[in-house]
């Protein structure tokens, strides 16, 4: 890779931002975080910077930090958040370029309804679906749906997947998710691109040769198929996943088009990018490689106050020192831009940013980092006329499965 | 303007799947893409309705074993198609049929008060069951819900929903930067519920939705479900097209919601009505039969009996005599994937054979004559005429408008009837709420947390 391809740059969207105090910063709007206006309002934002596409977290509890924890009885956190993906789908009519790529639990949910959704994200952001897959290992969102118990993490589990060892639960959790991926996958290839026919001469609506089932059987649920959602605009949506340690790492080479990780150095960075690569070849990915972005918790200066300065301030109105999984940038716009150009010179295909205040952050990132990165000719100008998978370098024409003579995708 | 007038409360429905859409036609767009939807929501905000209403489809329907193919099949999600339409519609209310047998009531009730959240207090739920193993194919649950459990199933599962908008009370986000203070009490939204069907506790993750509670809507005919439905809905959709059975059932709802200690204001009685417009009443009729008759093939006849028979009736003329053998109600069925609604499947079929018989009608003519709860036909000034008339006699309290085509259908109505509903002074002219609670007339519900103790 040299340093004449583009980079790719998107940000995650997380409530007020990723400081469990950016909701008390004077441009933060707690207050509407649940409302559209807020969403699109930054929507908006990361479109004008031509950034390739936000993520919108979510979980099936409250937000937690694991890294900045409180206690029960405090109100001093955003112990709230909405159904990311109606969040996309509230924004997608309102953009026009803009990646909408929203987390969905695959723990206690249903893969058709999942599948149906994207798939019609697909539909009302003409082109611009995506998926964040989440594995739900929390013995509080298993309380919420009562249909199975997932055991809390234990300090003794928490030692040993730092050592790299996933306990059984989780294993079996990332297998399901695995099942899950492909389930949604094969159900957006269950219609064939042209089975409306419309044929009015023999009143037949669809060719119900180009359905299909999917028929699948799993250790955790089986489905039939085919979808009721036709297939979606970019045949497959793009399908993400946050990843630090090897099964995850394999859950996505299995499944996804882009892994996030979160490097916390240099060395560690090629480390990690030799590890996706070694899980890729594990399960044996073929076709596509998965493209790697690395994560970054920005803080940037801006014209009254460093982002050192800034982090400092939040921290003390949170009453604990940030921490994070991913790498946490403070300083300046152009700092950021030689960091992002170096750490893509050691072959990541591309960065998310994750604000600390959202508000503040993603407009310093589209009016002041975005330039930069075109003055040095990192980034384009303007969008292409083009889906999420073409923007982002992924085949547009994505062959179907189900289609007779074409290889298994 | 009268003002003793009852106002016309009024739904739109896109038509999804069936043989009702004239996907034929060669005006008829796409029933998938967002601009379909997007273009019949803008219509109806234009007419000033009250809300949008989209139905939802688990699995495609089979025939034999086959997927049907002669009718539409294919539709978007429920949530997503709402959650977009709440960005390009400001006013109407956005009402969805999810299954309560396949989502969880958590799920169902946190997307539901997202979409309340991010419409503004435009959410409606359409809550229906289902325990069809057919369907259940496609689902972790799989089809074990017998049908018995049907409506605990259901209640239990508004009783949870109902619970988790509940556990945050309106003013619990105070959101104070100054003194870090987002929540007002550390407890907000936490739930416990233990019952027949869920075992569940946590917190709850959506801040109480801006109209309280989004609005529920329900279906049903059995003593059970108008019990269902006059004790736990905000509307219930009518079957009835007809007035005095209309009527009949209209007073009878309204009964038994008074009887459950509810208000008979606190119900909406909507029936599902498709029109047809012409220049004159005789033009109307011509058009509708025509659209009968192209709708209603031998073809797409013999399917529909086939649902009260569960017998292969393809051998049978459209054009001849309706089938004279009987029904096989313990033979699996012909069709799966479709809602059953004959209750009794003897009875109905020897409606079918006197209805032909007395008006000498063919098989397919029959299905023509039969298969229709009740169009509005004429010209303008008399469908505006027929559907205050029918309101204003308590045949319902306003009426779910579908058109048999996809997107442009209710651009005539709107055009046409609307103007002249406003000038009967039975339709608003402007919105005069925010929620879609507001502009239905239903009481906002109260919090049920109580204040904790002063801070």
């Amino acid at each position: 890779m040299t340093s004449n391809t583009p980079l790719h740059l998107a940000a995650a969207l997380d409530g007020a931002g990723w400081h469990p105090a950016a909701w008390r910063e004077p441009n933060s709007r707690p207050d509407e975080l649940f409302t559209g206006a807020y969403w699109t309002d930054l929507a908006a934002v990361a479109q004008r910077g031509l950034l390739d596409f936000v993520t919108i977290e979510d979980s099936l509890a409250a937000p937690v930090n694991r890294y900045a924890p409180d206690a029960a009885d405090s109100v001093d956190r955003v112990r709230a958040r909405i159904d990311a993906h109606l969040v996309a789908a509230r924004i997608a009519p309102l953009t026009r370029h803009l990646g909408l790529i929203p987390t969905i639990t695959t723990t206690h949910t249903e893969p058709f309804h999942v599948s149906k959704g994207i798939a019609t994200l697909d539909y009302t952001s003409r082109g611009r679906a995506g998926w964040q897959v989440k594995v739900s290992g929390h013995a509080d969102e298993a309380a919420h749906f009562g249909r199975r118990t997932v055991p809390e993490l234990t300090a003794q589990d928490w030692t040993a997947i730092a050592e790299g060892t996933l306990p059984q639960v989780l294993v079996d959790l990332f297998d399901e998710a695995g099942d899950f991926v492909e389930v949604v996958r094969r159900l957006w290839d269950s219609w064939e691109d042209g089975a409306e026919i419309r044929d009015v001469e023999t009143r037949r609506f669809i060719d119900r040769d180009k359905l299909h089932y999917i028929d699948f059987e799993g250790r955790y649920f089986s489905v039939r198929g085919p979808s009721v959602t036709p297939r979606p605009p970019q045949g497959q949506p793009v399908v993400t996943a946050l990843a630090h340690q090897a099964l995850p790492y394999e859950l996505a080479a299995r499944g996804a088009d882009l892994v996030f990780v979160t490097p916390a150095d240099d060395v560690h960075a090629q480390s990690v990018l030799a590890d996706v690569a070694a899980a890729s070849e594990r399960v044996g990915r073929t076709g596509e490689p998965l493209r790697v972005y690395a994560d970054l918790v920005a803080f940037l200066d801006n014209d009254h106050e460093s982002g050192a300065a800034r982090l400092r301030r939040l921290d003390g109105l949170a009453g604990i020192e940030f921490a994070s999984d991913a790498t946490v940038f403070t300083g300046s716009a152009g700092d950021l831009a030689d960091h992002l150009a170096a750490w893509q010179q050691l072959g990541f295909d591309g960065f998310r940013l994750r604000p600390g205040v959202a508000v503040d952050d993603l407009e310093a990132v589209s009016s002041t980092l975005v330039p930069i990165l075109q003055r040095r000719g990192l980034l384009r100008t303007e969008y292409p006329d083009t889906s999420l998978r073409g923007v982002l370098g992924l085949p547009t024409d994505v062959p179907n499965r189900y289609v007779t003579g074409t290889p298994a995708a | 303007m009268n003002t003793l007038k009852k106002q016309v409360i009024l739904g739109a429905y896109l038509g999804g799947v069936n043989h009702h859409t004239a996907w034929w036609d060669p005006r008829a767009g796409s029933q998938i893409e967002f601009d379909s939807f997007e273009h019949t929501a803008r219509t109806a905000e234009r007419g000033k309705f009250d809300f949008f209403f989209l139905a939802e489809g688990l699995a495609l329907r089979e025939r034999a074993g086959q997927i049907f193919d002669q009718d539409i099949i294919g539709r978007p999600d429920t949530f997503t198609v709402l959650a977009s339409l709440a960005a390009v519609t400001d006013h109407l209310g956005l009402a969805g049929t999810i299954n309560a047998t396949f989502n969880e009531p958590y799920e169902l009730a946190r997307q539901f008060a997202s979409l309340d959240q991010l419409s503004g207090g435009r959410a409606a739920w359409n809550v229906v069951t289902s325990f069809d193993a057919f369907t259940g194919q496609n689902f972790r649950r799989g089809g074990f819900l017998d049908h018995s459990q049907r409506y605990e199933r259901a209640e239990e599962t508004l009783e949870v929903v109902r619970q988790l908008w509940d556990s945050w009370r309106g003013d619990d986000i105070v959101a104070d930067k100054e003194n870090g203070h987002f929540l007002r009490r550390p407890d907000a939204g936490t739930f416990d519920f233990h019952g027949g069907q869920f075992d569940i506790r946590g917190r709850f993750t959506v801040p109480r939705s801006p109209q309280g509670r989004p609005v529920l809507l329900q279906a049903g005919v059995s003593p059970q479900g108008r019990d269902f439905a006059a004790g736990n809905a905000d509307a219930i959709f009518s079957p009835y097209g007809k007035l005095p059975e209309a009527a009949e059932f209209y007073r009878d709802i309204k009964a038994r919601a008074v009887s459950f200690g509810r208000s008979a204001d606190d119900i909406k009685i909507l029936p599902s009505a498709s029109f047809v417009l012409g220049d004159t009443e005789a033009e109307a009729w011509e058009k509708y039969h025509e659209v009968r008759n192209q709708q209603v093939t031998g073809q797409t006849a013999l399917i529909l009996l086939e649902q009260i028979w569960n017998r292969d009736l393809s051998t049978f003329d459209p054009d001849g005599p309706v089938p004279d053998i009987e029904p096989d109600p313990d033979a699996p069925p012909i069709i799966q994937g479709r809602a059953f609604t004959y209750q009794d499947r003897f009875e109905t079929v020897a409606t079918l054979r006197a209805v032909s018989e007395a008006k000498k009608l063919t098989l397919r003519e029959t299905v023509i004559d039969q298969f229709e709860r009740g169009p509005i036909v004429g010209t303008a000034a008399q469908v505006a005429e027929k559907v205050d008339a029918f309101v204003q006699n308590d045949g319902s309290d306003g009426f779910i408008i579908g058109s048999h085509l996809v997107p442009s259908g209710l651009d005539e109505f709107v055009d046409h009837v609307v103007p002249l509903l406003q000038d009967r002074g039975v339709l608003r002219t402007e919105y005069t709420g925010t929620t879609l609670r507001d502009n239905l007339g239903l009481p906002v519900p109260h919090d049920r947390i109580p204040y904790p103790d002063p801070v």
